[in-house]
This record gives structure tokens, C-alpha cells and sequence, in this order.
């Protein structure tokens, strides 16, 4: 893996740029591997990376349908924050956002990671109750948090409008400082780059088509590029895991469903920090490039087409123009959808299952790309142990049966 | 947006159904009876198929009935809507991705 550096800029730059490596090999798929991963998202890199880096497991397989960074990992809003309420989201966030804050030098790429502050605004009363209390929770836990009164947040977002007369008005807001953004493709690339190094297959274009079993354990998947056997699986597919977990006959508590986002135009920097609303329901960045970027809400109904309804994204400039009116006459350039899994209390699933040799990173709903590398980190002890690491255990399939749910409604700022 | 025809008042636009997830799901008989992993199928597990799917929807702006609908999740297509405890319409032939 070449490392960037001024010298190997410069010594390419002599030769037009046209002798840069490829980021990862293209293998033909073996016949066996020790574990196969399905999904070649952030998550699923992430999970092969950490295979091989932490547990010194490198005769893997991450097996993408389509392409590196084509899925949701493209497709999200790049927010990246630790501030959740319960000490078991808590404690998988924050690992999460100390693995970002090292993963540039760690990964050998520019993930340009920004840490901007992320705002999470309170309109009415039962917002600013719940928003303090998530701040004193954060404290307790390590994560840093604050208050910020009406006038605090225009000091640190001064495009906002704290009208009293809105219709929405502003009460406060929280604040978490290390939160902010990365550029989400290069998260995929990085982490491809730096596993592929270490000996990892990833096979792009092979889509499993079933799971073989042998006496109630995984013995290999049945793929659209040939039969592929490892003692090991591990699903990372998002909107997609309800189709894979049922080729092994595991009934999940996930509905797949479409979120939206868009971009505007490039306009000069305007917007210091990445501000979220739950009660007017949008929430809001600035790219490098200039472009506004803006996360809606998910359709009600269930879906596999990665397209949303218009009226969702007009409910959503109806809410960006209520706090933003100076973006009214901003146009938008682009809108995509791509496909969620949302467990019911919006909170993962990183498991084992009743299929020995099964093991299952879903239900990530709306938020999954700002836990990309604590997920990966966790999910790749659970695949190399058997067993989950103490992040993880929490996050079990069981707690549907034992009734430990983390509610994460309020946290997860996206309305569902 | 979906145009979704209520079978009381005919076709409107999407905005005023609300959704109500998988349709069919009876109630217990004997509540009572069941164990904990029977409360959780029953509470928390759906189905979350990629093709047809039989699912509720409420005319909330408009009569403020529920119905079923048979809808399709790739291409959203809904093949028939029919009211709580009529027949169940078949699903389209070759509708399958």
C-alpha cells in the first residue's frame, strides 16, 4: 500500500498523475475462506480491517453486489457525534468517535475529518427537557456535551434564525464540540485500501444468493460469481439483511425503508457546524466543495427502491427555509434515497444468532455512518471470538425476548 | 408520491393515508399463555419482504378507515386495496424481482 506523502504527490504529479496504484486488487473469489463478510459498506470494511489488523485474520472475504461506496455509505449525510442517551449507546458511540478522531494517520488516507460541533436544536418545552437531560447523561458518561442558550447557539451558528416569533421558535440547543463530519466515500476507500494490504479479498459485483447450512451451522453462501465456503458469516447489509438472514431462515425486527437527502448548489462557506432540528425535522451541513447538505426524514412505508416521495423533501426545505431564511433562494443540485433497516428501538443489532456460525451488524437505521469504525472494531472481536465484545453484548438479538431495549428515538434525531 | 386508492372514498394522494405497517397481525387468543419469545414475535417481528407486501393504511384526512393494501416494495406498485375482512386479492403473477 503506497503511504502518501508530499514526495510520492510531487513524484506522481511528474508523471500526470497516471501512474497511481489501484487502491485494491480485483481477486477472483477462492473457494474457502475463515470468514466471509456480506456488504462491502463502510461496516463491512471496517469489520475486515479490524479482522486483520486486531485479530490477525486475514483469509477473508467481503463480498459487495455492487460497487465500493455505491450503497448507503455514499449516500448518508456524514455526521459524525457521540451524544446519545443510555450508557450502552453511550459507551459503542464514543468508542466509535475516538477511532475517528485517530483514523486519518491509522487508515494512511485524508478522511477530512472535521470536527465542527454538531448542534441538536430544542423548540418547545418537552425538547429542551429531554435535550438537558442528554447533556447531563453524556457528562456522566465521558462525552462532552453542553447547553447552549438561544443566544449561544447564533454566536456559534450565526445563519440561524432565533426569532421568538417563529413558528418553531429556538429554546437552546445541545452541543457536542468533537462531533462533526468526514468525507464519507473515502471512509469506504480507506478502510478498503488498508484491508486489501493485509491480504483481505474484496470481491465486488458477487451478490449471495443463499446461505448453505449443515446441521444448524453456516458452512458457506451460494453467490452469484460461484458457491464460496467459510465456518464463518458475518451480514453487514443494511437495508438488504431482512433478504440475506432470510436465506437462513432468521426472522429479524427490521423494516427497511427509504431516507432521502440532497445538496444544493455550491455557495461560499456560510454555515460553520452541522446543525439538526427533530421537532422542524432537518438537518444541515456545509461540504468543503460549498454545497449545503441536507438529511430528510424517512418515508412511512416499507421500501426497496432507493428513491423517497417528493413530499418528503418538501416537508424538509419547508423546515430548512423556517430556520435558514437565508437560504430560501439557494437551489438544489441533487436528492438520492438509499435503504434503511430500522429496529424498533432505534438502537443496532450486532449479534449472534440461533445459526451457529451466523452473525449479524444491522438495524442501523438512519445514524449507522458515524459508528462505521467502532461497529467494525466491535463486530470483528464478534466474529473472531464467537463471542460479542462488552460494547456489543448489549446489542444482542435477545434483548427483543428480555425486553433490555435502548431506546434511542430522542438521540437518534431522525423522526421515525 | 403514491396514489393510493381508499376502498370508501377512491383514489387521493399519499399525504393524507397514514401508514400501519404488515397487515394481518390477529391479536393473541389467549395472551396469557404466551412466553416471553411468543410476545416478541408478536410485538416486535414483521415481515420485510423485497416484492408484494400486504400492509395497512389508515385515510386519516379523509374518512379515518382502515384498510389493506397489497403493494409492491421495489417498484411501489399497489395492485389492490380491500377493506378489513374481505378476501384476500392474489398477488400479481410474475411480480417478483
Amino acid at each position: 500500500m503506497e503511504r502518501f506523502s508530499v514526495f510520492s504527490l510531487l513524484r506522481h504529479a511528474l508523471s500526470g498523475h497516471r501512474q497511481w496504484p489501484p487502491f485494491w486488487r480485483d481477486p477472483a473469489p477462492k473457494q474457502k475462506y475463515d470468514a466471509i463478510i456480506v456488504g462491502g459498506g463502510g461496516h463491512g470494511l471496517a469489520t475486515a480491517y479490524y479482522l486483520a489488523k486486531n485479530h490477525g485474520l486475514a483469509n477473508i472475504a467481503v463480498l459487495e453486489k455492487g460497487w465500493i461506496g455505491g450503497g448507503n455509505t455514499g449516500r448518508n449525510t456524514t455526521i459524525i457525534r457521540s451524544n446519545y442517551l443510555w450508557n450502552e449507546s453511550g459507551a459503542l458511540y464514543e468508542h466509535s468517535l475516538k477511532l475517528w478522531e485517530g483514523l486519518t494517520e491509522d487508515l494512511g488516507i485524508n478522511l477530512m475529518f472535521s470536527q465542527r460541533g454538531v448542534l441538536n436544536l430544542a423548540h418547545n418545552l418537552g425538547d429542551v427537557r429531554e435535550a438537558v437531560r442528554r447533556v447531563e447523561a453524556n457528562r456522566l458518561n465521558g462525552i462532552d456535551a453542553e447547553w447552549l442558550t438561544p443566544e449561544q447557539v447564533k454566536a456559534f451558528c450565526p445563519i440561524v434564525n432565533i426569532d421568538r416569533n417563529a413558528r418553531y421558535p429556538v429554546l437552546g440547543a445541545t452541543l457536542q464540540r468533537r462531533g462533526g463530519v468526514a468525507r464519507h466515500d473515502t471512509v469506504a476507500w480507506g478502510y478498503a485500501r488498508a484491508a486489501d494490504a493485509m491480504g483481505v479479498d474484496i470481491i465486488q459485483n458477487c451478490e449471495v444468493t443463499g446461505i448453505l447450512r449443515e446441521n444448524g451451522a453456516v458452512t458457506g453462501v451460494r453467490t452469484t460469481r460461484g458457491t464460496i465456503m467459510a465456518p464463518k458469516v458475518g451480514v453487514v447489509a443494511a437495508g438488504h439483511t431482512s433478504v440475506i438472514a432470510s436465506m437462513a431462515d432468521v426472522r429479524l425486527p427490521l423494516q427497511s425503508h427509504p431516507l432521502q437527502a440532497l445538496v444544493s448548489e455550491p455557495i461560499k462557506p456560510i454555515h460553520p457546524c452541522v446543525l439538526m432540528s427533530n421537532a422542524v425535522h432537518v438537518y444541515l451541513s456545509q461540504s468543503d466543495k460549498g454545497e449545503l447538505v441536507i438529511g430528510a426524514g424517512i418515508d412511512a412505508f416499507n421500501s426497496y427502491s432507493q428513491r423517497g416521495s417528493f413530499h418528503i423533501i418538501e416537508h424538509q426545505m419547508a423546515a430548512l427555509i423556517e430556520l435558514f431564511p437565508i437560504v430560501s433562494r439557494v437551489r438544489m443540485l441533487r436528492t438520492w434515497g438509499g435503504i434503511v433497516d430500522v429496529c424498533p428501538d432505534a438502537s443496532p443489532i450486532i449479534s449472534k444468532t440461533p445459526v451457529k456460525g451466523l452473525f449479524l451488524n444491522c438495524g442501523w437505521g438512519t445514524g449507522g455512518f458515524k459508528a462505521t469504525p467502532g461497529s467494525g472494531w466491535v463486530f470483528a472481536h464478534t466474529l473472531a471470538t464467537g463471542e460479542p465484545h462488552p460494547l456489543n453484548a448489549p446489542f444482542a438479538l435477545e434483548r427483543f425476548s428480555t425486553g433490555a431495549l435502548i431506546d434511542e428515538h430522542g438521540a437518534a434525531a431522525v423522526a421515525h | 408520491m403514491l396514489q393510493i386508492r381508499c376502498p370508501w372514498c377512491g383514489v387521493r394522494e399519499e399525504m393524507e393515508f397514514s401508514y400501519g405497517g404488515q397487515a394481518h397481525i390477529a391479536y393473541p387468543k389467549d395472551p396469557g399463555a404466551l412466553s416471553d419469545d411468543e410476545w416478541s414475535r408478536f410485538v416486535f417481528l414483521r415481515d420485510n419482504p423485497k416484492g408484494w407486501f400486504r400492509e395497512r393504511w389508515m385515510h386519516s384526512q379523509g374518512c379515518r378507515r382502515w384498510f389493506n393494501a397489497l403493494r409492491h416494495t421495489v417498484t411501489h406498485e399497489i395492485a389492490a386495496t380491500y377493506k378489513p375482512g374481505e378476501a384476500h386479492p392474489e398477488e400479481p403473477a410474475g411480480g417478483k424481482p
